[in-house]
């Protein structure tokens, strides 16, 4: 029951862009149409789990018995880079279908503040291995969710009539706004 | 007017961050509720873009043009450790209020877009110049982001009250919906002025410069 509301609690309650506000320059940058969006949000879940699979036992077995917690930044910051770099190369060996949907998008998410975000946040909140797994799993699925719905939102918005300084990031901004004060109905209904 | 004084002022105004080009929006909208926050992640962020510019434009000819990206991530992580450790001795209420977004300073795009856009091909005088320009125009922003959520979610600015005495406060404002709002608002200001201002000089009028694309850093290897 724990896992279950931890789950849904990480998808919606506390959706990690539109409430947690991580990861929004992808969230601007790769939603204007539906289906980049739903590749980018793939390979978000992805890199996120294989990220915290990796930190958690970088921070739990090394940074905290040698006492160098400090240097986590860094630590972390090379560890999803050089990730996002081997799963590229494999990904392109290996499963070129798969390679072909996520590919393009995985440069991007080196600089993705969810992807960090994660795995700092699970060792600050202090989860054990399993429950960090589901964080990154739950968290990538709310911002697929978040970036597929804003991308169906922006589809229609460039064939309405919006005014002209309003057209595109400005609009989409807002949309993104009201958005956030939905998921913010669902706090009520946690409580 | 000279170069140097042309890659400081481009800053300001015409690719003032985050306002015309979408960089760095994370911190943007999470560290704006208050004036103060805004001001404090803005020093933050001008100290390590200062600093990686400064480092980079200097090893720009030793770095390997293949590894180059992970050069300037390992260069900005040990500056934003630096910048942690420091806030943590001298200014940690501050440390505590930014949370989770001061190690991220390390993914914010707009230090990353600097090094490989400017540093990377550039001096050392105009990339510290870029860099101090940059710097100042996104505290600039973030301070007056802060400022006005401020303003409208808690009638105070710097903790000061300003608003008249029946007003009452949005809460919607500082809270995260009104983030993307309060910046929307701002972008569509920003067009709305830049439109003003081009038809009073008689010119066409002008393409919205909202680009997000150069809002990752990583241009080359997107191709949008």
């Amino acid at each position: 029951m724990e896992y279950f509301l931890l789950f849904i609690s990480a998808i919606f309650i506390n959706n990690i862009v539109l409430v947690q506000y991580l990861g929004a320059c992808p969230f601007m940058g790769t939603s204007k149409s539906t289906d980049v969006a739903l590749g980018m949000g793939g390979a978000v879940i992805f890199v996120t789990l294989m990220a915290t699979a990796i930190t958690w036992p970088l921070h739990q077995y090394v940074l905290i018995p040698y006492g160098i917690e400090y240097l986590q930044t860094i630590a972390f910051i090379l560890v999803i880079a050089s990730l996002v770099q081997f799963v590229e190369m494999f990904l392109k060996k290996a499963v070129p279908p798969l390679y072909k949907s996520l590919g393009l998008f995985l440069p991007l998410i080196t600089t993705n503040c969810a992807v960090m975000g994660v795995a700092i946040m699970v060792q600050r909140n202090g989860y054990s291995f399993f429950k960090s797994m589901m964080y990154g799993l739950a968290s990538g699925i709310g911002f697929l969710i978040a970036l597929v719905i804003i991308s169906a939102i922006r589809e229609r918005l460039d064939i309405s009539p919006v005014p002209r300084v309003f057209k595109g990031v400005p609009i989409a901004l807002i949309m993104a706004g009201i958005m956030s004060l939905t998921f913010f109905a669902f706090q009520g209904m946690a409580a | 007017m000279s170069t140097i004084t042309k890659e400081f002022v481009k800053g300001l105004w015409d690719e003032l961050p985050p306002f015309r080009v979408l960089l760095g929006l994370c911190p943007t909208l999470a560290v704006t509720s208050t004036a103060e926050n805004g001001l404090g992640m803005g020093a933050a962020v001008i100290f390590v873009l200062t600093m990686s510019n400064l480092i980079i434009s200097t090893i720009r000819k030793i770095i390997p043009p293949k590894v180059r990206i992970a050069c300037f991530i390992v260069i900005t992580a040990s500056l934003v450790v630096t910048v942690e450790l420091l806030m943590q001795a001298y200014a940690y209420p501050l440390y505590q209020k930014l949370g989770i977004f001061v190690p991220l300073i390390v993914v914010n795009c707009l230090i990353l877009g600097r090094a490989e856009a400017f540093a990377s091909k550039n001096g050392v005088i105009p990339s510290i110049a870029d860099a101090l320009g940059m710097g100042i125009g996104f505290t600039l922003s973030l301070t007056f982001l802060g400022a006005m959520r401020e303003m409208l979610g808690n009638g105070t600015v710097f903790g000061t009250p300003v608003m008249w005495e029946s007003f009452q406060p949005a809460s919607f404002m500082v809270m995260a919906p009104g983030a993307f709002v309060g910046l929307g608002l701002i972008l569509a200001g920003m067009n709305a002025f830049n439109r003003y201002l081009s038809r009073k000089k008689g010119e066409k009028e002008p393409v919205s410069q909202n680009s997000t694309c150069a809002s990752c850093g990583a241009c080359n290897s997107c191709g949008q």
